[in-house]
């Protein structure tokens, strides 16, 4: 069955890039598609219908229209624009290193769910009051783990014996985890974490993370 | 007459390829334009020839405001009945124009030569920031004009500057965004529509 030729969607607006004299080229990251490359056309002109409803770190309901090699947007209403986020200097480049993660991380065309609710809460949290360097690490724990590389915290990955709780441990981003102080010995790319660093690791990996957000993660840290 | 066209090193190919390495040409209108200039006069071939050089060779950036230019001072900076209590800050030489156009600004103006996108690796340093601040610095400016574009990477400029300019002690104002004319309200996004109900006039 061909597929249809228009779809609806909900997408974010993770990269964007001038495309001849008044049209964009942008990758959303969409609710039903994964990432998507699509063309906005006319964009840059002020009349434009589609205006700030694609700009960058804009989440909107859009109407795609597939091409022979790009999809083109037809129609949009925003559905946020994050305008809290936006209008702080700080939390705009916290929003923008979210998106190149996001991009970086994704093929093309691979719907994730989790993934697009994710970066919705991300965004959502750094447009609210809460600590933004936290949402920020939630975000990298969480997208990590939708990667398929989810931070081994309870078992050492070489060995696989249960990890001592509330002790300082080595890190080692090649094996994926902390490892037990035999493993540890042979690796010699590790990073130490105090016992308080690898507590919050864990409360951020197993929680929505709402609790720590609201104390920033110093103050979670000495709780 | 093929689509495609192979680069033998011949002056025809070479025009072609030429013509398609720059913005929004396309193959097929590269091998046109080489056709037309082929039939066309000398003089026209020339004129055009000439006018790409003379663009390479007389013209470069002014050294107060950074427009393009061919003389240095440019004419805006170098116009004594201009005001030099204001800048007027844009991304590009076009936008300058586009400012210009209206005829309702009599200052002078500041040419960033982009915006802040640090995903495409363009920070303060990739702009023209260090020398408006250098600029700046004892001059008779009163008031700058932030005039980037309205999009997140022109807002981000701006509240950039806003920031980097307050220590001075110069008045620093934006253009004013909202609603365009001839806009329908319906497809106005939230954000425009946002800052247009803050920026609302009395009639
Ligand atoms: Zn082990
Ligand atoms: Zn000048």
């Amino acid at each position: 069955m061909p597929q249809p030729r228009v779809y609806e969607t909900e997408a974010v607006v993770i990269r964007k890039m001038n495309l001849g004299e008044a049209d964009r080229l942008l990758t959303l990251y969409t609710s039903s598609l994964g990432k998507v490359r699509a063309v906005a056309k006319g964009v840059r002109r002020p009349r434009s219908k589609l205006g700030g409803n694609v700009e960058l770190l804009t989440c909107s309901r859009l109407m795609l229209a597939r091409g022979r090699n790009l999809d083109i947007i037809t129609q949009s209403q925003t559905i946020d624009s994050f305008m809290a986020m936006k209008t702080d200097l700080q939390r705009t480049s916290w929003g923008l290193y979210v998106a190149e993660l996001v991009d970086r991380f994704t093929p093309e065309r691979q719907a994730s769910r989790a993934l697009f609710e994710l970066l919705l809460k991300t965004l959502n949290r750094l447009a609210g009051d809460g600590v933004g360097e936290t949402a920020l690490r939630y975000f990298e724990l969480h997208l990590l783990e939708l990667a398929g590389y989810r931070p081994q915290l309870s078992r050492c990955p070489g060995c696989n014996t249960e990890l001592p709780l509330s002790c300082r441990l080595s890190f080692s981003p090649v094996a994926g985890g902390l490892l037990c102080m035999r493993c540890r010995a042979g690796e010699p790319e590790v990073v130490s974490l105090s016992a308080d660093a690898i507590r919050m690791l864990g409360r951020l990996q197993d929680s929505d993370g709402e609790d720590v957000l609201k104390t920033g993660l110093s103050q979670a840290l000495n709780a | 007459m093929k689509s495609g066209f192979s680069s033998d090193g011949s002056p025809v190919s070479r025009l072609v390829e030429a013509f398609h390495k720059l913005p929004g040409i396309g193959p097929k209108v590269a091998q046109r334009l080489t056709y037309h200039l082929l039939r066309a006069p000398e003089e026209e071939a020339r004129a055009l020839a000439e006018a790409i050089l003379d663009v390479k060779e007389k013209i470069r950036l002014c050294s107060r405001c950074f427009n393009i230019t061919d003389i240095d001072p440019c004419t805006f900076c170098g116009d004594e009945g201009r005001d030099r209590t204001m800048v007027c800050v844009v991304e590009k030489p076009l936008d300058l124009l586009a400012v210009e156009r209206v005829g309702k600004y009599k200052g002078l103006y500041h040419v960033l030569h982009g915006a802040l996108a640090p995903n495409e690796g363009v920070g303060p340093e990739g702009l023209k920031v260090k020398e408006l601040l250098a600029r700046l610095q004892g001059s008779p400016v009163r008031e700058v004009i932030l005039a980037t574009n309205t999009s997140l990477e022109g807002e981000t400029t701006a509240m950039y500057l806003q920031r980097v300019l307050s220590p001075l002690g110069i008045r620093v104002t934006r253009l004013a965004r909202g609603l365009p004319f001839g806009a329908d309200l319906e497809y106005a996004d939230d954000l425009t529509l946002s800052t247009a109900i803050e920026g609302r006039q009395p009639v």
